[in-house]
This record gives structure tokens, C-alpha cells and sequence, in this order.
């Protein structure tokens, strides 16, 4: 059995930017198709969380020693942004969580560390990236947002790793310096230039290192964020042209850090067992990778979850340029006469923490009653600290009642409103995200999301939402 | 454990309410000044005469302070209160028990709220530092949970429902339109109701009560000494105050037609009071109506209307003013206004005009006049249907 990649997850966000609607906003043509876009409650955080859930959903999944994160738009600065996807996923204490935030190729980093990890002990690799850009910029325009994550364990992986490579340069082609919201760009043909040898480098060493030839490759992935020099790199080759991975720009748009595991969680959610896979990055440099599928990918596929293909097919993309514009905080809205949220304080969240990220209700060992939030007093036979936490993250529930609340303070209003009540007990009162106001109905059945509730004084408030069940709108 | 009531121990001897409304002239010191002073003069008593005072405000204010320093209190007991809307309410009940305790002979219980210096849209709440999981609803988005609940369980489709909110609006605008305190006097139209933008769920803009300033007030003494002071005094039935365990937004089995809390009350009330049919033996009844769905619900809880029939009967008018029981003919949250700390209080001031029938003879009920009925309810709650604080009093204007 050989260590590797044991299961996987992605998450593309519910909202899709038609690029026919920046063109018709801003009277220049901005190309066709979408990009998928995070909701207002969403950062690369919560988008973490949601792939990592999906990682870790499926039962064979291994529990992680280990939680790796990786992007180059963390939500927070001097503060681990992995605790809170460490909090979320409900994991124990003892599980070291790391940051490795920056350029897209800590993403990379982030991967093959849990990689080298995952022989000794189960480790998780989330990699997300929520890409922005001025208005009618190719950066708004081809940017996506997204997530990918990853358990690697000392066996009964999916894929092992025949050989790697890698190359670096130091060169001028997009950067950003800290406190900047937007990223800037040197004229692409250099970028190009410098981008093909670095990546044919970085290829051919990886090839030799695998004892293959680019001709046995059957899943070729090139990713980075100049397109141009991707496309040129991946022409240079002579990997078969049908062993292309699909080209996602006209549907998902370019997930940055985040691009090579969504394109390469696709392969696997395809491939059949002993197919080669090579994945090559251009990021400052280039990374290469050779994989083969082993006999262990079909009953992983079986247990997994949502595919990236099935996730490509849903989503909603009849959002409006101008919300877009606003949930990046490139428009000015004029706000709800009503009070500034306030920041959510640290020692009550350092109490809640089991509520707020874990979402865990308490049950009464005498009644079996659940409560949300958890409570020490049973309502239903008073039972007074006879609790235990019970995590309902992944149970499902149905509305019982809703409003759609045009008065409360959001930066997407209006807030819809909802009584779930979980199968299996339990009622919690909640907000709805990702769903259509006008149809939402008692009886829907929802399941339950971490979000972005909203930032107050620089501190973000994390918890969770109600969206539409997966497959039932 | 029993809830024993005073009945028949105290009386009101006086009242006072001021205008309520986007009072811009008039700051919390003053309400409470032009208040109190109508009340003393009402009850012909001096400030100095009364030995104890509750205070309650929500917001506009904290300690006792807040009333000693504008009246110049002569170090006299001064508790301040507070309890969500049933805050003016809550202040009664407490100066009615002392007085009934006999610690004191004279009790003025007053309550005020200054909203609208906030420029905020609607109710601004003080919260305590949290962990920020609450959900951030408005209070009309929580009290809009009852209409699409209501409808389904009963099978009162959409538009149906929204006719039956819209009369319980134009009901309660057609009452305050002819009251000189209250904060909308006038008169709407139906379909103008029905056509307001919508602020939560099913609820527009006139499905909400008035954000207000105003303050009321009553004073108090034992029953033996009312007449010492008031030819025509009410008296109290009944006070039953409950707050309960917030069990609807967790328990699956509460399905948001109902408030448990207001069920709870009104038995207790009743049962101090000694009534038996409410619909038949109470004159009036003010309630909370903050958002209509509300008062729908109400008509069933406090049993003016059998489960599932309270949407017929507010088509059918039983609960107009010259209906088979007004509810509510001052004009209600909806068109009286919504100043916290008051409302209950004003609440009472309408009973001490309508029971008396000091009302103006354009708006006194016939309950009183023709029929003869000598009592009225008052129903004031707080917090938000499945997590309130619910408030019932009877009071009348005979000794049982």
C-alpha cells in the first residue's frame, strides 16, 4: 500500500459572473463565459473549510494529524487563519494547523509538505484563493474563486507519486505588496518568455525522475496564472493533446492558487486505475509532479462526494455585476440606516468555540433532547449539566418556518431568515445563504455552511448559515 | 406554587400620556415631566404625596436617576425597570404589589422612551458583548416567522393572509385617527396598506408599529383610600407577568402560531380575575400588536377567538371598534405609536378613559356604554414569538 492522496474535496462557490455582464456594464466587450465568485460571507476561510469538509466526509477519510493551509488572500494577517478551519472541521487540539500564506506557489508547498507528511501520518492540505481585480480588468475578468483540499496518508492512496521537479527564478511578472487589493502585471510576452524554460525544466526533470516518457502521460495539467505561458508550456511538451485536462477558463476561471488541485481533484473524480498524471505549476518558477492511479481510486470515487464536474453543471450565474462589485467593496453603497454590527468578543468566542465553530449542539444524557446553542439546563426534562457536545455540521435539516428580513444589516440584503429544524431534533434558528429568496418554502430541506457572517473593527465573524441542500433546488 | 393576584386591593387614582410620536420638541426629562404632571393633576395628589416610584425605560435611561433628577425627587424610592416591550407594564405591576404590601400608600408607576433621537430605522437593542452567532434578525423579520406559519397550518392561502394582516392595520390606523395622542391620525386605505414596501417576509411598511417617543403614567393607591382621591377609580383584577424558557427557537414542537408565554398569562390573569369568557365579559382589551401578524395570533391566545378562526373574525370585524369586542381602540402599537418603556402604561391609560367614559364620544366603545361591560385587558410582551416576556392585566371600573 503506498502513501499519498487518500480522499479529496473542492469547493466552487454557488455564484457565477456571466463576463457578458461586465461588458454590458462597463461598454467594452469582456468575453465570454463565467467565473465562479464567493458569496459576501465567504473568504478563502470559510472556502477552505467547505473543500476540507468535503475531504474529510467521506467515512474512509483518516483523520488528520496535521492541517496545512495555503493562499495568496488570507483573511487575516498575524493571526492563523488554519485555527479557524481547524475549529470548524472540529478537529482535536493536538492537530498542528499551519498557515502558508503568500504567492500562489506556497499553494504547491502546502500540498507536497502534507505530501511528505501524509507517509508518516494522516495530514490535510486545503489550498483556497479568491481572486479579484480592478473593474473590467482580465484579473476580474479570468480570476476565480475556489478550493481544494487534500488527506494524504501512509497508505491506501489513490495516486502515488513517481518523481518531482522544480525550477526557480527570480523575475518581475505579477506581484503585489502587502495592503494592496489588487495585483499588478509586466507586459505578458515576458512573462512568457521567461515562463516556457523554466517550465520545460521543471517537466523534463520530473519525467526522467518518473523513468516515463511525456508520450505514456495520460491526465496533463498545466496551471499558473499566465495564461499565455501556460498555454505556450503546455504546446511545448509532446504530451498527446487528448491527455489535456479540460480547460476550465470558460466556466470556472482561473483559480490561482487553488487551480491545480480543482483540475487535478477533476482527473481523479475520471481517471481509472494506473493512468499517469502529470501536473506541472508556473508560479515564479515551475513545479512538476508524476503520479500513477492505483487500484485504490474506484472505491475513493465511489465515496466521494461532489465532483468539480457536478459543481461546474449547478451553479447560478445570473448575478449582477453591480452586487459583484459591491461584494469585493469596489461600490460604495449607501447603507441601512441601522447600528454598525459589533465585533464578535474574544473570551465569550473562546467560550463558544464548540458552538460557533464546531457547531455542536449539547444533548441531554437523560432525554436525548438538543439543544442549539448548547445549554446546561435540559429544556424538555431539566436536567441540570447531564450534556454532551454533539456535532451537527453535517446533519441536514428542513424549514419550518422563514422570512425574507429587508430591515437587517447585510451587505447583501435581504437576509433570509429560517427555523430548521435537524433530522433527528434539534431547531436552530439561522440565516439562509445561496439560495433564491423567492424560493424558499416551508419544507425546504437545507444543510449547514461556515460563513462570513460579516467584519466588524477588523474582526471577522465566522459561523454558520442554512443553504439549499446540495441537489434539491 | 400559586399565583394568588391582588384583586380588588389597589386602584388607579390618576393617569397621564403624553402625545406619542416624533416628539423632536420634547427630550426624556420633559416626557417624563409632562407625564407625571398630568397624572398628579388627574389623580389632584402633589409630587410630594406619592412615597414610591418604578420607572420603566428600555434604553432612554438607567437608575432611578433618570426620574429623580428631572421631578427633583426629595429622596423618595425611585426602581427603574426593564423587561423588552412589557417594560412599562413590568413597572405597574411592581408599584401595585408594594402598595398592596402596604410598604407604601402611594405608588407612581411611569414609563417612557425616547427612540427617535437615535436616527436609527426602527428598534436599536443594547446587547452585551457576544460570540456573535446570534442571528441578526429584525424585529419584524422574527415576527413575520408567525404569518407563513400560520397560513399553513390553518390553510389560509398567501393573498388571503395578506388581506387579513391589512385589516388588522387599517383597523387599528381607522382607531388612532380620531385619538389626539396618537402618533398616525390618520385614516389608510386598504390598498395602500397592502401595496407598502415590504420589510420583512410577508410585512410592510404599515404591518409595523410606530417607532415613537412618548411617556404615560398611573398612580396607584389601596382600594380603602381611592375615594379619598377619584369618584370613578379602576381597579385592579389581575396581573400576571411570565417569561419563558425561549424554548421556540429551539424545540421542534413549537410551530409559531402561538406564544406559549401569552397562553400562560391570560390563564393566570383570568384565573386571579375570575373570568371565564373573556370575549363575553371584557369590555376592551388592549394588546401588543407590534407587527399584525401579532395581534392575529393574540385573538387566539388570550381567547377572543377558537385555534384557527382569529383570521375570520378580523375580516369580519369583531374586533373593530364598534365590533362585538374592540381591541385596540386607541389605535394600538400600530398607529399609537411604540415608545418601549410606555406602551403598556398607555396600554392602561386607554382602559382609564374608555372604562370611565371619559373617551371622547367619537371614539367611546358601545362595550361600555350600551352593553354595560366594566372590564378591560391589557396584553403587553417582549422578545419575539417562541422567546418572550408576556404581560396580562385586568382592570375595572366596579369592585367584584
Amino acid at each position: 500500500m503506498a502513501s499519498g492522496i487518500v480522499a479529496w474535496g473542492t469547493y466552487l462557490p454557488y455564484w457565477r459572473l456571466d463576463r457578458k455582464a461586465i461588458g454590458l456594464a462597463l461598454g467594452s466587450p469582456a468575453g465570454r463565459g463565467t467565473r465562479t465568485v464567493a458569496s459576501y460571507d465567504e473568504d478563502t476561510t470559510t472556502l477552505g473549510v467547505e473543500a476540507a469538509r468535503r475531504a474529510l466526509g467521506s467515512a474512509a477519510a483518516p483523520t488528520p494529524e496535521t492541517l496545512l493551509f495555503s493562499t495568496p488572500a488570507p483573511a487575516y494577517l498575524d493571526k492563523t487563519n488554519a485555527a479557524a478551519i481547524h475549529a470548524a472541521l472540529g478537529l482535536q487540539q493536538a492537530v498542528g494547523a499551519y498557515d502558508m500564506v503568500g504567492s500562489s506557489r506556497s499553494g504547491w508547498a502546502a500540498i507536497q509538505s502534507a505530501a511528505v507528511m501524509g507517509a508518516a501520518h494522516p495530514a490535510l492540505a486545503v489550498v483556497a484563493d479568491l481572486r479579484t481585480g480592478l473593474a473590467g480588468g482580465p484579473e476580474e475578468r479570468e480570476g476565480a474563486d475556489g478550493a481544494a483540499a487534500f488527506v494524504f496518508a501512509p497508505d491506501g492512496a489513490v495516486v502515488e507519486t513517481l518523481g518531482h521537479a522544480a525550477s526557480s527564478q527570480e523575475f518581475l511578472d505579477r506581484w503585489r505588496t502587502p495592503g494592496e487589493s489588487d495585483s499588478h502585471v509586466w507586459e505578458e510576452r515576458f512573462g512568457e518568455d521567461v515562463y516556457v524554460p523554466l517550465a520545460q525544466a521543471a517537466f523534463t526533470d520530473a519525467v526522467k525522475a518518473a523513468g516515463i516518457t511525456p508520450g505514456d502521460i495520460d491526465h496533463l495539467i498545466v496551471a499558473g496564472l499566465h495564461t499565455r505561458a501556460v498555454k505556450a508550456a503546455r504546446a511545448a511538451l509532446g504530451v498527446k493533446p487528448d491527455a489535456h485536462a479540460p480547460d476550465m477558463s470558460q466556466t470556472v476561471g482561473n483559480l490561482g492558487a487553488a487551480q491545480s488541485g480543482v483540475a487535478l481533484a477533476d482527473v481523479l473524480e475520471r481517471a481509472t486505475p494506473g493512468q499517469v498524471i502529470a501536473v506541472l505549476l508556473l508560479a515564479d518558477g515551475a513545479d512538476a509532479v508524476i503520479l500513477r492511479t492505483t487500484d485504490a481510486l474506484p472505491a475513493a470515487q465511489a465515496r466521494h462526494g461532489l465532483s468539480v464536474a457536478a459543481q461546474i453543471a449547478q451553479g447560478r450565474s445570473d448575478l449582477p455585476y453591480a452586487t459583484f462589485l459591491t461584494w469585493r467593496g469596489q461600490l460604495h453603497r449607501e447603507p441601512p440606516r441601522r447600528p454598525d454590527p459589533e465585533r464578535p468578543g474574544a473570551p465569550v468566542t473562546r467560550r463558544s468555540e464548540l458552538w460557533k465553530y464546531g457547531f455542536n449542539a449539547s444533548r441531554c444524557l437523560a432525554c436525548g433532547f438538543r439543544h442549539l446553542p448548547p445549554t446546561r439546563v435540559c429544556l424538555q426534562c431539566k436536567a441540570i449539566d447531564a450534556m454532551e457536545p454533539e456535532r451537527l455540521a453535517e446533519v441536514e435539516g428542513t424549514v419550518a418556518t422563514f422570512t425574507i428580513d429587508r430591515l437587517a444589516f447585510s451587505l447583501s440584503p435581504p437576509v433570509i431568515g429560517v427555523v430548521v429544524d435537524f433530522d433527528g431534533g434539534g431547531r436552530y434558528r439561522c440565516e439562509m445563504t445561496d439560495a433564491d429568496p423567492d424560493a424558499v418554502r416551508i419544507g425546504t430541506r437545507v444543510q449547514m455552511t461556515f460563513r462570513r457572517i460579516y467584519t466588524a473593527q477588523g474582526v471577522h465573524n465566522y459561523f454558520w448559515k442554512a443553504k439549499p441542500l446540495e441537489g434539491s433546488v | 406554587m400559586a399565583s394568588n393576584g391582588i384583586r380588588d386591593r389597589v386602584a388607579i387614582i390618576g393617569m397621564g400620556c403624553t402625545p406619542f410620536g416624533e416628539r423632536w420638541d420634547k427630550g426624556v426629562d420633559d416626557l417624563l415631566t409632562d407625564a407625571t404632571k398630568e397624572a398628579i393633576a388627574s389623580a389632584g395628589v402633589a409630587l410630594d404625596d406619592i412615597d414610591a416610584f418604578w420607572l420603566g425605560t428600555m434604553a432612554s435611561g438607567v437608575s432611578g436617576i433618570t426620574l429623580s433628577k428631572p421631578l427633583k425627587l426629595d429622596y423618595k424610592p425611585v426602581s427603574r425597570l426593564e423587561n423588552f416591550c412589557a417594560t412599562g407594564s413590568e413597572a405597574f405591576r411592581n408599584a401595585c404589589y408594594a402598595v398592596a404590601s402596604g410598604a407604601y400608600d402611594l405608588a407612581m408607576a411611569i414609563g417612557v422612551e425616547k427612540l427617535k433621537d437615535s436616527g436609527f430605522s426602527g428598534l436599536v437593542g443594547i446587547r452585551p458583548v457576544g460570540d456573535g452567532t446570534d442571528p441578526g434578525l429584525s424585529s419584524p423579520a422574527a415576527f413575520s416567522f408567525l404569518a407563513p406559519a400560520y397560513a399553513h397550518k390553518y390553510g389560509v392561502d398567501e393573498d388571503e393572509m395578506k388581506d387579513v394582516l391589512t385589516r388588522i392595520a387599517w383597523k387599528n390606523h381607522r382607531n388612532g385617527a380620531v385619538n389626539p395622542r396618537a402618533q398616525f391620525r390618520k385614516e389608510v386605505s386598504l390598498e395602500t396598506i397592502k401595496s407598502s414596501p415590504l420589510v420583512a417576509g410577508q410585512l410592510g411598511v404599515f404591518d409595523c408599529s410606530g417607532v415613537s417617543d412618548g411617556s404615560a403614567a398611573a398612580i396607584i393607591c389601596r382600594v380603602e383610600d381611592a375615594h379619598r382621591y377619584c369618584d370613578t377609580p379602576l381597579y385592579v383584577k389581575a396581573l400576571s407577568f411570565v417569561a419563558g424558557p425561549a424554548a421556540g427557537p429551539i424545540d421542534p414542537g413549537y410551530d409559531y402560531t402561538t406564544f406559549p408565554e401569552v397562553v400562560r398569562s391570560a390563564a393566570d390573569a383570568y384565573s386571579q380575575a375570575g373570568i371565564t369568557d373573556p370575549r363575553s365579559e371584557l369590555a376592551m382589551a388592549e394588546v401588543h400588536d407590534c407587527f399584525t401578524p401579532t395581534e392575529l395570533v393574540l385573538m387566539e391566545d388570550l381567547g377572543f377567538a377558537e385555534r384557527g378562526t382569529a383570521w375570520k373574525e378580523a375580516l369580519a370585524g369583531t374586533f373593530d371598534r364598534d365590533g362585538e369586542l374592540p381591541v385596540n381602540p386607541d389605535g394600538g402599537l400600530k398607529s399609537f405609536g411604540h415608545p418601549i418603556g410606555a406602551s403598556g402604561l398607555r396600554m392602561l391609560f386607554e382602559c382609564w378613559l374608555q372604562l370611565r367614559q371619559e373617551a371622547p364620544p367619537e371614539r367611546q366603545i358601545a362595550s361600555v356604554t350600551s352593553a354595560g361591560r366594566t372590564l378591560g385587558l391589557t396584553h403587553n410582551l417582549g422578545g419575539a414569538p417562541g422567546e418572550c416576556v408576556s404581560f396580562v392585566s385586568v382592570v375595572g371600573s366596579e369592585l367584584s
